[in-house]
């Protein structure tokens, strides 16, 4: 069997896995599979409304997916995506409510505010990796967590002591009247081309230009790298921040389309760490990331049916979630076992 | 309010908050002084925070006062088994440390809460009715100065979270088995050469940061929050992760990063009704931890070596 075939069998392998540990732990705790999963597909297609809920559910996990992604190719790991997505959030929420500006200017301007947000929340670790080698992934835990209490109290702050911070113009707005109406009036909005055209942004980053190809390099060998006369440290620095600016626009697509405003958050939004699951699921190509993005997103907005529809609890699919990581992790074991089938196959 | 007695008033809450980041921090000193990143100490925290109120609310009836000293030990087996996932992941399957740990995270959030709806109906448990009390500490607690401060008021678990991380001091740094655990870490060839079972020490090493985790989760759940919901363990696993490399991989080292956190802590939590700090915006406080350990990493506390061979995969026979 050809690399290639197995490659994209892993990740494969792990979602029926994990699909089959949801079935088994909804059987055991006394649930009707067959039911749940029902449900959970009902969730996602039922009807144009639900279609359209999990489309814009899937938006800012593209973005997240292509943050965490970008940052795996240059060799990096950014679990940081979490905290630059929330700091993308408010930059474009604040841009949005601020200004008063002419819609051509403002929503641009909105949306660039988020991607510079998360850019600098990128460049920090980025440049802390670069110049001191502490480890990106330490830094960005932190990072966090910084982000998650200081946009708290920017947004108490920017709304006199308030959990919100209102609503934003109008003239900033994601909002489509135009899908809203193709799906029976879901919160859908223009942010899908947004995601969908940034895929295309990081395939021609990373394929067709040389400061991609040199990203990429020093993601498979900072030695040989620098011996080719590459600056190392720059390229992390420039990685880093990339990732976060993906990771940025993915907060815009909250504030500016789904929710329309920011608010206080009692913790993490979860949307980074499943950008984690969607990178790994996509083997870090931006088509992979779409798939997985489309799996995940659909998943997580699905859930939200199965307590009303089957009376199971929605976190059954985070469980599902986590068990198709761990799996996609441990893809050494399913190669190995994917190998040993073959051979047996061939000596027959 | 004089000094003294803000200092009387705070280093209680300090400590308080202190004791179930000392316990986790030195379960992650554990484990990657053993080779293996334990990024999800935070999800063990939960499981552990879950079954120690669980338990609490499941048998206050049988056993009265003892009850959070028992749920402890069950919180312990069970984050203990819960991290052999991660021994699994990272040992025997070889998978990237951080990304198992991740979904460690993930998953013990996940079941934590489907077990809650599931058992309680409703998104959080009840209170728990047998908690962690303050009590005095007798004879500590008469010396003048310190007695009020460190030994008045004081939880015992704090007491047990101090003894552990001298206990774990002792046992990495001055027997064998400490010595084989942290060769492991450093340059597993040599120890499989030198006939140390390098899976079996990162197997054992795991699920003690599990044990201790789920300690700390069960402390944390029955003496601070008291009940068990989706933001009960709200980044304590990590700080407590902080607190190891601040600490330098070292199980005092840890203590002491995990103290000073815990006075971070109490400040943004009490710090509103003592004179001069409640001048300062709560985020500061709030973000305090994060910022110094980033401050930290990036050198103003010396170089700190993390053990070589952290977070690699042992493949015997590869060089």
């Amino acid at each position: 069997m050809s690399n290639r075939i197995i490659n994209l069998l892993v990740p494969v392998i792990s979602v029926i896995l994990g699909l089959l540990v949801g079935a088994i732990v909804m059987y055991v705790s006394g649930y009707d599979p067959i039911e749940g999963y029902a449900a959970l597909w009902d969730g996602i297609f039922g009807d144009a409304y639900t279609i359209g809920e999990t489309i814009r559910q899937i938006t800012p996990y593209i973005l997240a997916g292509l943050a965490v992604a970008f940052a795996f190719r240059t060799g990096l790991f950014n679990i940081g995506v979490e905290g630059q997505l929330i700091v993308g959030w408010f930059a474009a929420a604040y841009v949005g409510i601020a200004v008063d500006l002419p819609k051509f200017i403002h929503l641009p301007l909105a949306i660039l505010a988020a991607a510079a947000a998360g850019a600098l929340w990128g460049f920090i670790p980025g440049l802390l990796k670069a110049r001191f080698k502490v480890h990106e992934v330490i830094v960005t835990i932190m990072m966090n967590y910084v982000a998650l209490h200081t946009s708290n109290a920017l947004i108490r702050t920017i709304s006199n002591g308030g959990d919100n911070s209102g609503p934003i113009h109008p003239s900033a707005s994601l909002r489509s009247e135009f899908l809203e109406n193709m799906t029976d009036f879901s919160r859908l909005h223009y942010g899908i081309l947004i995601a969908l055209a940034m895929v295309l942004v990081m395939w021609l980053i990373l394929e067709k230009t040389t400061k991609g190809f040199e990203l990429k390099s020093v993601g498979l060998n900072q030695h040989a790298s620098e011996y080719a006369g590459m600056n190392v440290n720059k390229n992390i620095i420039l990685a880093m921040s990339i990732s976060g600016a993906f990771a940025g626009l993915g907060g815009a697509m909250e504030a500016l389309g789904t929710f329309e405003f920011a608010s206080v958050k009692g913790g993490f939004t979860g949307i980074g760490f499943d950008g984690i699951a969607v990178a790994l699921l996509g083997a870090n190509t931006p088509l992979g990331v779409i798939f997985g993005a489309a799996l995940f997103g659909s998943l997580k907005y699905g859930a939200t049916n199965m307590p009303n529809a089957a009376n199971i609890p929605e976190e059954i699919v985070s469980i599902i979630i986590a068990i198709i990581i761990f799996f996609v992790a441990s893809g050494y074991v399913i190669r190995l076992f994917i190998e040993r089938l073959s051979k047996k196959k061939g000596a027959k | 309010m004089n000094f003294l007695e803000i200092l009387y008033f705070l280093v209680p809450v300090a400590i308080a908050y202190a004791a179930p980041l000392i316990l986790t921090a030195i379960g992650g000193v554990f484990s990657e002084r053993s080779g293996v990143v334990n990024i999800g100490l935070e999800g063990l925290m939960v499981v552990g925070a879950f079954i120690g109120v669980y338990f609490n609310l499941t048998f206050a009836d049988t056993f009265g006062a003892l009850t959070p000293w028992m749920a402890l030990l069950a919180a312990m087996v069970v984050a203990g088994i819960f991290s052999l996932l991660h021994a699994v992941a990272s040992v025997t399957f070889r998978a990237d440390q951080v990304v198992s740990g991740v979904a460690i995270n993930l998953l013990a959030v996940a079941i934590c809460l489907f077990l809650v709806k599931k058992i309680y109906g409703k998104g959080q448990t009840d209170f728990v009715q047998e908690r962690f009390l303050r009590d005095g500490i007798p004879y500590l607690e008469k010396i003048p100065f310190l007695g009020p401060m460190f030994f008045q008021n004081v939880y015992w678990t704090s007491v047990l979270a101090i003894g552990i991380a001298i206990l774990a001091w002792v046992v990495l740094y001055y027997t064998p088995f400490g010595l084989r655990l942290r060769a492991v870490g450093e340059h597993p060839m040599a120890a499989d050469t030198m006939g140390i079972n390098v899976s079996r020490m990162r197997y054992i090493a795991v699920m003690i940061s599990g044990g201790l985790a789920g300690i700390g989760g069960a402390i944390y759940s029955q003496s601070i929050s008291q009940d068990f919901g989706h933001s009960t363990i709200n980044g304590q696993g990590f700080m407590a992760l902080a607190a190891m490399i601040f600490g330098k991989w070292h199980p005092l080292g840890a203590m002491g990063a995990a103290l000073f956190f815990g006075i971070a802590q109490a400040l943004s939590i009490v710090g509103s009704s003592l004179p001069y700090i409640k001048e300062i915006p709560s985020v500061f406080l709030l973000i305090l931890p994060y910022v110094l350990t980033i401050l930290a990493l990036a050198g103003f506390i010396g170089k700190a070596n993390a053990p070589k061979a952290s977070g690699v995969p042992y493949i015997k026979g590869k060089r």
